[in-house]
């Protein structure tokens, strides 16, 4: 544990948070869909520093077979980040924290899939952090919906995840490493826009009432403009088709 | 209903589509869901459930999905590889979420398994034409190649292609598909689940052919689809045919 004299100070004085942005301010956000060749579907989603890929692969033959439910397909969802994500090497085995991951991720896209159209057979989810500066989980999410869409699996609606997170007092969107670190509260929170559901919800820190129902109405904002990144994304693949269309010709 | 998209318009999952009128809305149940149609009904409202293309016809809204995998349904005709050899049965791979099942009393007339080899007949890697006997999702597909022209493929090539866009393929009453048969002379069979069986006149025809079938995978969202392949493949083939 470090010291606490040693925290950095998290808002500097014109209001601005450490890497300069507005409290209510996304770190630049890219999307690009479809970049997988052998997966069903993928997305590759950075929030800022943070890169998350994901794909999918099914619905296919459930392997083990002892996973397969007769009513529904499975979903498997695997949050993995690799050993070079972090600053210090991580070890590739799964840890505690990843196992929670895959299952809040999964039971937030349990929520969207409609599983119930494909009995027997698994949907397998892989999330890959690349590089992981903070809202791992939430830019994991997006990607994984984002996946899921471009392998064509019906669901009701993509998610979007955004971390909200109290720094210094004050209520910041989408919250880098070091503010998750030194913050007083984190709040990752999964977003179906067109719904207007919550498909997950996590806190960690505290909040008073009044923060929670102000970070949520911050979390919604964000998700709205993720949301029309995410959609132009999904867009942009049929476009760019056309592109590289004209140039090889 | 008033419809808030327009035909052909590039949609993704949880877009609403349409905003039902109060004497539409269905009492009780929530969620209505049509999976074959791409959409759902929530309270009022009209939802697509994937990326696709809208398409209103006659006041009935849809939509044909962009990508996706096969799902197999009875009668449905398909192309598929012999993935594996049981005592009566093939495994055949027909790129669905589940594996279908040739049962070997279908090919083998008098089967018996102390005096047949399946082997001889269908081996690993055969490619099958065969159509689909019965599918309920419960149990895998079981397939049958009793019927005309349906068994082992022996001649010409198997293209794969994305199951997706084998309705682009075919195209609206089957116009594209009678462009390409017309323009590069081949003889076509499309198997649902997103192969074509070609038999052509020689080697260039099979590539124009094949390079027309890419085209129109990657153009499936655009309009006005059919008359660029046939130009393609005039263009390529030289000489105006059909």
């Amino acid at each position: 544990m470090r010291n606490v004299a040693s925290k950095p100070r998290l808002i500097r004085e014109d209001g601005r948070r450490v890497d300069g942005r507005l409290p209510s301010e996304l770190r630049p956000i890219r999307i690009s869909v479809g970049i997988l060749k052998n997966a069903n579907g993928s997305a590759l989603v950075e929030y800022g520093n943070t890169k998350v890929l994901a794909a999918v692969y099914g619905p296919r033959g459930a392997v083990p077979r002892s996973i397969s439910m007769a009513d529904r397909a499975a979903l498997r969802v695997r949050y993995h980040m690799a050993p070079f994500s972090t600053e210090e090497r991580k070890s590739p085995a799964p840890t505690r924290r990843e196992i929670e991951l895959s299952k809040v991720i999964r039971e937030a896209l349990e929520a969207l899939v409609f599983t119930s159209l494909f009995p027997r057979t698994s949907i397998d989810v892989f999330i890959e952090v690349l590089q992981a500066d903070g809202g791992t989980r939430t830019a994991g999410l997006t990607a994984a919906s984002l996946a899921l869409a471009d392998a064509g699996i019906p669901m009701k609606d993509l998610a979007v995840g955004v971390a909200i997170g109290k720094v210094d007092g004050v209520l910041v969107v989408d919250i880098n490493e070091l503010e998750d670190q030194y913050g007083e509260a984190d709040l990752p929170i999964g977003i179906a826009p067109n719904l207007g559901e919550i498909v997950l919800f996590q806190l960690n820190g505290v909040l008073t009432r009044e923060e929670l129902k102000q970070a949520l109405d911050m979390a919604f904002k964000a998700a709205e403009q993720i949301y029309k990144l995410a959609k132009e994304a999904l867009h942009n693949k049929y476009m760019k088709m056309l592109e590289e269309e004209v140039k090889t010709q | 209903m008033k419809i808030l998209v327009a035909d052909r318009q590039i949609v993704r999952p949880g877009d609403c589509l349409a905003i039902l009128e109060k004497d539409e809305i269905q009492q009780g149940e929530r969620l209505k869901y049509y999976p074959e149609r791409h959409i759902y009904i929530l309270n009022d409202k009209v939802f697509s459930d994937t990326v696709g293309l809208v398409s209103i016809e006659g006041g009935s809204i849809s939509v044909i999905p962009l990508e996706g995998f096969y799902m197999p349904r009875a009668d449905d005709l398909v192309i598929g590889v012999v993935s594996d050899i049981g005592i009566t049965y093939w495994i055949v791979d027909i790129k669905a979420p589940y594996k279908a099942i040739l049962p070997a009393s279908d090919v083998i007339e008098g089967f018996n398994p102390a005096v047949h080899n399946l082997r001889a007949y269908l081996n690993i890697g055969d490619y099958v034409l065969a159509k689909i006997a019965t599918f309920d999702r419960l149990r895998d597909p079981v397939l049958t190649t009793r019927g005309k022209g349906l068994g082992k493929i022996v001649d010409g090539f198997v293209i794969s292609v994305k199951p997706s866009k084998v309705p682009r393929i075919i195209g609206k009453k089957g116009s594209m598909l009678a462009v390409l048969t017309n323009t590069t002379k081949c003889e076509i069979v499309v198997g649902l689940n997103g192969y074509l069986w070609a038999k052509c006149p020689s080697e260039k025809e099979l590539l124009a052919l094949i390079k027309a079938v890419r085209l129109i995978e990657t153009k499936a969202h655009m309009r006005g689809l059919t008359e660029e392949v046939k130009l393609f493949l005039e263009s390529i083939l030289g000489e105006k045919r059909g």
